[in-house]
């Protein structure tokens, strides 16, 4: 049944896309190409212009500059009606007037396809509403709605299914639930998604390729295993999970690997994994790959150590725990450790060394604002 | 009555009134009265009076209580191009009106959205002719359009009317004069449906491969449905009733005579009362079928 959506995904290109609104430019100089059957996220924090690149996209609003194609085939001075993309809205925004199996055959009956009813009650089997065709809209749970509306833009097999932050209505349970079910579907269909969204892992854990934006442009952009095991800039280091960041001058460089000098600590980076291998640079670890002991570990080259620190937070939130531990000159470091076996327990107020393996750490391009905690 | 005390909420439903049910009472109490004796009173003194036979005994308008129903069939046979002719009239000022308002009314709810000053700008515009009497406006048409001005002059000069032809008097100026009267009866609940339409929709319709055209009758038109029903009623209802724009004193003539006044003109000159009041309730009667059909046929009772 779900082959009856099948279509082939048509790729997204945008060409040096800008957008001005009066008083502001939401998008500066936007490249992007989405192949054909991927699932894309565009990750950022609100107001970095995720949704006017999707409005864009959808023809709701013209560019002040640049080029859309879709397919290949430029679009860009093309209605909404007249391009071959549907849009799931953060709204949802169903007809009121219409019964839920009215609404799905809405986009059939305007392109006048054969048995619009039949066909909208398919999709309705596809996201199980079969047996709520013909509610109004208003009689549905939002979990429901969204599904209805995930129906009516996937019944007309667009080359494109723009969603807007479709999930960000529904409570935690309910948006994993649909976030499994929406990957699942685009699997089963087989069409080009751009997935709008604020929520990192919700972008990580459904999208082929992220890209992380912010103030109208494109951070950095790849699979989410390399974006979060390797982010290029501050933005991203922070915005997609967390980083320990520390600022140093370089004052070894090796054959394959660079070390800054951090307040007398000497911290490394494999030299394939730092954008700058020159000056003041920033590098970078995740929480949850460093551990603390509260003997100093013996140095090696492969291992960065700082310390000694004195942990000042503890918070439990149950697979792990976050500890909080400020290290003298260098700021707050946190590091997550699971809470795999029952180990020794450690309290506020003691005192640990924290090392990572080298090969963990990244160089990023930019440096945290002055401001901003390392 | 101990459980007056804890409120209506644990009270049997049959008991006897609770304390709140006695201020529930109260509260309604001037609005019962009002309507018994400004409605209902009247009403059963019109219905009674419909049926009423001249006195046998007395003199010229003078009449006894009966219970005549000739009187209604009378009226009907004696009246009926007059009563078509009102709902003939209404049904075109009401179209006519709508017709004018819709675009209207979206412009000021949906397209001057951005900008509010226009918006209160133009509904204040819309609401500016109430500051003058309806009746002085209403001969200021009658000027406009007199067989001297030069409206009718130029008309008669370029052929648009024979020479023997003028505009006061016509059911073209009654149905003009109607339209204009009523036009912010239908924009002020236009607007305040179009207002409230979320834009959303639209985006969502145009999304899924609707034009324009399409977009508005298919999602506009029926979202605003509730502003064009009550639009509609406020304006029809009072259009069918109306005596002052076909009057012969101001845009009318004999000839467009509607229902309103015929009863001006049994009560106030001929003195006809049973013949008025049968009028009259024959009046209410059709207009309260009409709606009830015309609600339901719409299918918007929920939407109300």
């Amino acid at each position: 049944m779900a082959k009856e959506f099948v279509a082939r995904g048509a790729d997204l290109e945008l060409k040096q896309i800008r957008k001005e609104f009066p008083g502001f430019t939401a998008i500066e100089n936007l490249d992007l190409h989405v192949p054909a059957g991927e699932f894309f996220a565009l990750l950022g924090p609100s107001g970095c212009g995720k949704t006017t690149t999707l409005r864009l996209v959808a023809g709701l609003e013209s560019p002040t500059k640049g080029k859309i194609f879709i397919g290949g085939k430029d679009v860009t001075s093309t209605k909404p009606h007249e391009r071959p993309v549907n849009t799931v809205f953060q709204s949802y925004a169903l007809f009121p007037h219409m019964t839920v199996l009215e609404n799905v055959a809405f986009g059939l009956r305007q392109r006048k396809v054969a048995d619009p009813l039949a066909k909208a009650k398919d999709a309705l089997n596809l996201v199980q509403l079969s047996h709520l065709a013909d509610r109004k809209p208003q009689q549905l749970s939002g979990g429901q709605q969204q599904r209805v509306a995930l129906a009516r833009a996937l019944v007309n097999r667009p080359s494109l299914l723009l969603l807007d932050e479709p999930l960000g209505a529904l409570d935690l349970k309910l948006r994993r639930e649909m976030q499994t079910e929406l990957k699942a579907i685009q699997m089963e269909v087989g069409l080009t998604f751009l997935h709008v969204t604020h929520d990192q892992e919700e972008a990580m854990d459904m999208a082929d390729t992220v890209a992380v934006m912010n103030l109208g442009r494109i951070e950095q952009m790849g699979a989410p295993e390399t974006l979060y095991d390797r982010p290029k800039t501050v933005f991203v280091s922070k915005f997609l999970g967390q980083s320990n960041l520390l600022v140093g001058d370089v004052t070894s460089t090796s054959a394959n690997s660079i070390s800054i000098d951090v307040a007398g600590n000497k911290i490394s980076v494999p030299k394939n994994r730092a954008e700058k291998h020159k000056g003041k640079i920033a590098i970078g670890f995740r929480p949850e790959k460093a551990t603390f002991s509260s003997k100093k570990p013996t140095t090696s080259s492969s291992k960065n150590v700082i310390g000694p620190g004195e942990i000042i937070d503890i918070r439990f939130t149950g697979v792990s725990n976050q500890y909080l531990i400020e290290v003298p000159q260098l700021g707050n470091i946190t590091v997550f450790a699971q809470n795999m076996t029952h180990f020794a327990p450690i309290e506020v107020g003691a005192k640990v060394w924290i090392s990572w393996d080298v090969e963990n750490s990244f160089g990023l391009s930019d440096l945290p604002a002055q401001n901003e905690k390392a | 009555m101990a459980f007056a005390a804890f409120g209506s909420s644990n009270a049997p439903a049959a008991a006897k009134p609770t304390r709140s049910g006695k201020v529930v009472i109260a509260l309604l109490a001037p609005g019962l009265a009002y309507l018994g004796a400004f409605f209902l009173t009247p009403l059963f003194a019109l219905i009674m009076v419909s049926l009423e036979v001249p006195d046998p005994t007395g003199g010229y308008a003078e009449y006894v209580p009966a219970f005549e129903i000739g009187n209604y069939l009378y009226v009907i046979g004696e009246y009926l191009p007059h009563i078509l002719r009102s709902f003939g009239y209404a049904l075109a000022a009401t179209v006519l009106a709508l017709l004018i308002s819709y675009p209207l009314a979206y412009f000021i709810g949906v397209k001057a959205r951005p900008r509010p000053l226009l918006q209160k700008l133009m509904l204040t515009l819309v609401i500016a002719p109430f500051f003058i009497s309806f009746l002085l406006r209403t001969l200021a048409w009658k000027q406009i359009f007199s067989n001297e001005s030069w409206i009718v002059s130029s008309l008669h000069d370029i052929g648009l009317l024979a020479p023997t032809q003028y505009v006061v008097g016509t059911p073209f100026m009654v149905i003009f004069g109607l339209t204009y009267n009523f036009i912010p009866f239908m924009t002020l609940p236009l607007y305040t449906s179009l207002e409230r339409l979320d834009l959303r929709y639209l985006e969502a319709g145009s999304d899924l491969y609707a034009s324009p055209t399409k977009v508005f009758r298919k999602v506009t038109l029926p979202l605003s449905m509730p502003g064009i029903i009550s639009g509609t009623l406020l304006t029809f209802i009072p259009i069918a009733g109306d005596y002052i724009n076909a009057s012969g004193d101001f845009l009318g003539s004999s000839s467009t005579s509607m229902i309103g006044n015929v009863i001006e003109s049994n009560y106030l000159q001929i003195n006809d009362y049973p013949s008025a009041s049968a009028l009259s309730v024959l009046l209410m009667g059709v207009i309260l079928v009409l709606v009830t059909f015309y609600v339901k046929k719409s299918g918007t009772e929920d939407l109300l």
